[in-house]
C-alpha cells in the first residue's frame, strides 16, 4: 500500500548501491516530512560515510541511516518533569501542565489519555477546561477526562476567560491536593499575535498560584514544514517544554519534529498513536528511527 | 479608502531579520545572477533551476510525487524558446511555474453541484481535526444566506462530543441540525445520514450536509463505514476537508480518500495560517478533484471560494493579491471612498475625514488579514499579526483629541497645541508629529497625482531583487497606487499594457486581475511605509 511506502520496500532485494539507490533514499526522506534540506544532508553524509567505510550492501546502509536519525535525536531528552514544588510554607503544589497548539492536532484527546496514564501511576490528576472557545470543547474534555479518571474544573459561565478558569483550575488543584493539574487550552494558529499573547497570560495568571512544570505543544504528525514554524511560535509565547506528536498511527511520520525540536530545541516527549484511552507513549527515538527508515 | 497615511510598519519589518531566499523568485534570480550577460541559457543552467524550484515546491509541503511530474513538465518548457529568448530569463521560468501551477489548481473556481431534485446531499470527509464539523457550520451558513434551506447531519458518533458540537454550531450559524442519536460511541452513523436526507424530504430542506467522523486513510474499518454511508445517501458531492497545513501526507491520504469513499470536491481548511499551503496542488494533482471552498478562520463567515490563481502566488510566496483586494473592499463604504476622492481632487481632505476611514477597518481585524495577504510576506507574517486595531486606537485617540477647528485644517496645529494633544490622547509629541507629518506628504502626494503627477507604477514586487530591502521597495511601490479612481483607472490601464498576461488573470509580476483594482479605494496608502 502506497501509505505505508517506506525504506523497508527499497532495502528488500539485494541490488547493489547505484545511485538511484541513492535517490530513493532521499525520497523517502522527503516523503516522511523530514524536509528537502534535511534529506538532502543525511544522505550526503551517508554517502560520504559509506564511500569511506566501502559499504556494498544496502541493509547496512539502512542500519546507518537508522544510527544516523537516532544520532540526530541523542539529545532528546523525553524526560516529564512533573515533580510536585513546594510553596512558602512548604506544601506541596500540584505539578500544572498547560497543553496547547494549533486547532485540530489533538489537545483534549491527548489530555484523557494523559490523565489516563497519570491515574494509572496513582496520581490524583484535576483537568482545566479553558478551551472556552470551540462549541463543545468542554464537554468533550470531561468525557475524556471521565474515562481517564480525572475530575474536571469546568468554566462558570459560556466564554469565560480562559486564563481565570486556568486560575480556578490551579486554585481547586492545590485545595484538593491534587499531584497534577492539566490545563486545556483552545487550539490557535500561531501567526494569531492576540490568541497568542492570550497564552502568555494563562501562564502569568497561573504562575501566581503555582509554577508551570511543563508546556505540552501537541503537533499533528500529518503536518508539513509549518510544524517547525509552529514549535518557534509555542516556544516564544508558552516557552513549550515538550512535544507530544499525535497522529503516528496514520500514513504520516511527522519528520518535521527532527527540524522542529532542532531549530526551536523543545524535546519530543509523548506520542499519540490512536483514538483509544491508551494510545498515548513515551517517545523513543529509535523506535521512530526505525519507523521512517524501515 | 485610509490614504496616504501609513503606520511605522517599517520598523518592525526592518527588525525582523529575512532569510536570503523567501520566494521562489528570489532563488530563481539568484540563481540567474551569474547569468547576466551570458544571453543564453546552457542545460546546466535549467538544471540548477529545476532543483531549485523543486525544493521551493518541497518546503511549500507539495508532495514529492507531484514535484517530481511537475519539475519535469517545466524543465521541457524551460528548455523552449520562450525562456532562452526572454529578456529576463528567471522572470520568464517563474511566470511559466505559476502558469503550471494555476493549470493544475484547475483553471478555473468551480461551483458546488446541487441536484436536479432536492434535497441535494453534501457528504464531508477527511481526517481527525481537519475541520470537518466547523466546515458543514460555516457551508451551511453560506447556502442559508444563497437562499438554501440546509440542515446538517450529525453522524460522527465516534468523537466524545461531536454531536454537542454541531449542535451549537448550527444554532450559531442559525442552521438546523439533525441529530437522533448522542454519539460518542452509540448509534449507526449510516442509518442516521440515511434518516437526514428521508427528514430533508419530508420537511422542505433541499440541502443536507452530513459530517462525518474523522478518519485515517489507513483504518479499512472506518473507511469502509464511510463507503456505506456513501451509498446510503447517494451524495450529490463528497468534499474532502483537509488541512492546508499538511506535509508529505496529503498525497497517501488524498488517495486513500479517492479510492475508499470517493471524491468530488475538496475543501482547503486552517489557511488563515502562515502555511505555504503545498497539500493543494497534492491534493488536486493526486485526485483529479477540484478544490471548491477554503476556509480562513475560526469565525463561521471566515469561509471562501477557491481561487487557484492565487493559491499558485501563495505557493510561491508571491502574496495573494485578489483576496487582498476582495478583503479590503468588504471593509470600506463605496459611497465614502467616492466622497473621500472628491475631496482629495478638491484638495480638501481634512483628519476628519481619515478619522471616518479609520473607523471602518477598525474592530474588524481587517488590516491584518489584508497585510497577511501581502505579496512577499511571508517572512514577516509573524511581525505582521503584531499590528493590529491598537495602532488604530492611537490614531484615532490623537485625532479625537484635536478641535473640530484643527481637524478642518492641519496647519492650526502649533506646538502648545501639538503638547494638549498628546496629552489629551495618551501618547507623546512625537507620535502627533509623526501623524500630521505622513498626513501632510499623503495630500501633498494626492494633490499632485489628482493634477497630473504620476507616481511609480503600482503591482507586485518587481523581480530582481532579494532580501530584506525588496519587502520595502514592495511597500513603497504600493503607495503609488493614486487614490483618484480615475488616476487609478489610468495607471492601470497602463499596467494592463506592459502586463498583458493570459485571460485566466496569470499575468506573473503585475496585478493579476486588473479590473479588481479599479474599484479599490485607495488601498495604497494603507501600505505606506516610511
Amino acid at each position: 500500500m502506497m501509505a505505508k511506502w517506506s525504506l523497508r520496500g527499497i532495502f528488500g532485494g539485494s541490488r547493489p548501491i547505484d545511485e538511484q539507490t541513492w535517490e530513493q533514499l532521499e525520497d523517502a526522506l522527503i516523503l516522511g516530512d523530514l524536509g528537502a534540506e534535511a534529506s538532502e544532508r543525511l544522505v550526503a553524509g551517508l554517502r560520504a560515510q559509506a564511500e569511506r567505510l566501502q559499504v556494498r550492501d544496502e541493509r547496512d546502509l539502512r542500519s546507518m541511516l537508522r544510527d544516523a536519525l537516532a544520532e540526530e535525536l541523542s539529545e532528546n531528552d523525553p524526560t516529564l518533569h512533573l515533580r510536585r514544588p513546594a510553596d512558602a510554607e512548604g506544601r506541596a503544589l500540584p505539578a500544572v501542565v498547560l497543553v496547547v497548539g494549533v486547532n485540530g492536532v489533538g489537545k483534549t484527546t491527548t489530555i484523557g489519555k494523559f490523565a489516563r496514564f497519570l491515574s494509572r501511576l496513582g496520581k490524583r490528576v484535576m483537568v482545566g477546561a479553558a478551551d472556552t472557545f470551540r462549541a463543545a470543547a468542554v464537554e468533550q474534555l470531561a468525557t475524556w477526562a471521565e474515562r481517564g479518571g480525572a475530575e474536571v474544573v469546568r468554566p462558570e459561565r459560556a466564554g469565560q476567560d480562559p486564563a481565570s478558569v486556568a486560575y480556578q483550575a490551579v486554585a481547586h488543584g492545590i485545595e484538593e491536593n491534587a499531584d497534577v493539574v492539566l490545563i486545556d487550552t483552545a487550539g490557535r494558529l500561531q501567526t494569531k499575535a492576540g490568541l497568542m499573547d492570550e497564552l502568555s497570560k494563562i501562564r502569568r495568571v497561573v504562575e501566581k498560584l503555582a509554577p508551570v512544570a511543563e508546556v505540552l505543544l501537541v503537533l499533528d504528525a500529518t503536518t508539513g514544514r509549518n510544524g517547525i514554524a509552529q514549535a518557534e511560535a509555542f516556544l516564544n509565547h508558552a516557552g513549550a517544554t515538550g512535544i507530544v506528536l499525535t497522529k503516528l498511527d496514520g500514513s504520516a511520520k511527522g519528520g518535521f519534529v527532527l527540524s522542529a525540536r532542532e531549530e526551536a530545541g523543545i524535546p519530543i516527549k509523548l506520542i499519540g498513536v490512536g483514538e483509544g484511552i491508551d494510545d498515548l507513549h513515551a517517545f523513543n527515538a529509535e523506535a521512530f528511527a526505525r519507523d521512517l527508515v524501515g | 479608502m485610509l490614504v496616504g497615511i501609513g503606520y511605522p510598519w517599517s520598523d518592525i519589518v526592518e527588525e525582523e531579520p529575512m532569510p536570503a531566499f523567501s520566494s521562489l523568485s528570489e532563488r530563481l534570480t539568484a540563481t540567474f545572477a551569474h547569468l547576466r550577460g551570458k544571453g543564453r541559457l546552457t542545460a546546466a543552467d535549467i538544471d540548477s533551476t529545476v532543483r531549485e524550484i523543486r525544493r521551493a515546491l518541497l518546503d511549500a509541503d507539495v508532495a514529492l510525487e507531484v514535484v517530481k511530474a511537475f519539475t519535469a513538465a517545466i524543465r521541457t518548457r524551460a528548455l523552449g524558446k520562450e525562456v532562452s529568448e526572454a529578456l529576463n530569463p528567471a522572470q520568464q521560468v517563474v511566470k511559466i511555474v505559476d502558469e503550471e501551477l494555476v493549470s493544475v489548481l484547475g483553471g478555473s473556481t468551480r461551483r458546488l453541484h446541487l441536484a436536479k431534485v432536492p434535497p441535494t446531499v453534501i457528504l464531508l470527509a477527511g481526517l481527525q481535526g481537519a475541520g470537518k464539523t466547523t466546515l458543514a457550520g460555516k457551508l451551511g451558513r453560506a447556502l442559508a444566506a444563497e437562499g438554501h434551506t440546509p440542515l446538517l447531519a450529525a453522524c460522527d458518533l465516534q468523537r466524545p462530543d461531536a454531536v454537542t458540537q454541531l449542535r451549537v454550531i448550527g444554532e450559531q450559524a442559525g442552521v438546523p441540525v439533525f441529530a437522533p442519536e448522542p454519539g460518542n460511541g452509540v448509534g449507526d452513523p449510516v442509518r442516521v445520514a440515511r434518516d437526514a436526507v428521508v427528514e430533508a424530504g419530508a420537511k422542505q430542506y433541499d440541502v443536507v450536509i452530513v459530517d462525518t467522523a474523522g478518519r485515517l486513510g489507513v483504518d479499512a474499518e472506518l473507511m469502509d463505514q464511510a463507503k456505506r454511508i456513501r451509498e446510503a445517501v447517494q451524495p450529490d458531492e463528497v468534499l474532502f476537508v483537509i488541512d492546508a497545513m499538511t506535509g508529505q501526507d496529503a498525497a497517501a491520504t488524498a488517495r486513500a480518500f479517492r479510492d475508499g469513499v470517493g471524491l468530488t470536491g475538496v475543501v482547503l481548511s486552517k489557511l488563515d495560517g502562515d502555511t505555504r499551503g503545498g497539500a493543494a496542488l497534492s491534493v488536486v494533482s493526486v485526485t483529479g478533484a477540484p478544490i471548491l471552498y477554503a476556509s480562513t478562520g475560526e469565525g463561521l463567515d471566515d469561509f471562501e471560494v477557491f481561487h487557484p490563481d492565487r493559491m499558485s502566488r501563495r505557493i510561491l510566496d508571491m502574496g495573494d493579491v485578489l483576496s487582498l483586494i476582495e478583503e479590503a473592499q468588504r471593509h470600506f463604504d463605496e459611497e465614502q471612498a467616492r466622497a473621500a476622492a472628491e475631496k482629495i481632487a478638491k484638495d480638501q481632505f481634512t483628519l476628519d475625514d481619515f478619522l471616518t476611514q479609520l473607523q471602518q477597518i477598525k474592530g474588524s481585524g481587517a488590516l491584518q488579514k489584508m497585510l497577511q495577504m501581502m505579496p512577499g510576506a511571508g517572512q514577516m507574517r509573524q511581525a505582521i499579526s503584531q499590528i493590529d486595531d491598537r495602532e488604530i486606537a492611537r490614531t484615532e485617540a490623537i485625532i479625537q483629541s484635536m478641535t473640530p477647528a484643527e481637524r478642518q485644517n492641519a496647519k492650526l496645529i502649533n506646538g502648545s497645541r501639538r503638547l494638549r494633544i498628546a496629552k489629551g490622547s495618551g501618547t507623546t509629541v512625537e507620535k502627533v508629529n509623526q501623524l500630521l507629518k505622513r498626513f501632510e506628504d499623503a495630500s501633498k502626494m494626492m494633490r499632485k497625482m489628482s493634477h497630473g503627477g504620476m507616481p511609480q507604477v503600482p503591482g507586485m514586487p518587481a523581480i530582481g531583487h532579494g532580501g530584506r530591502k525588496s519587502v520595502r521597495k514592495a511597500a513603497k511601490q504600493k503607495r503609488g497606487r493614486s487614490g483618484n479612481p480615475a488616476k487609478r483607472a489610468a495607471q492601470e490601464a497602463r499596467l494592463r499594457e506592459q502586463h498583458s498576461g493570459p485571460a485566466t488573470g496569470s499575468s506573473f509580476g503585475g496585478s493579476p486581475d486588473l479590473d479588481a483594482l479599479k474599484d479599490l479605494p485607495g488601498l495604497g496608502g494603507l501600505f505606506r511605509q516610511d
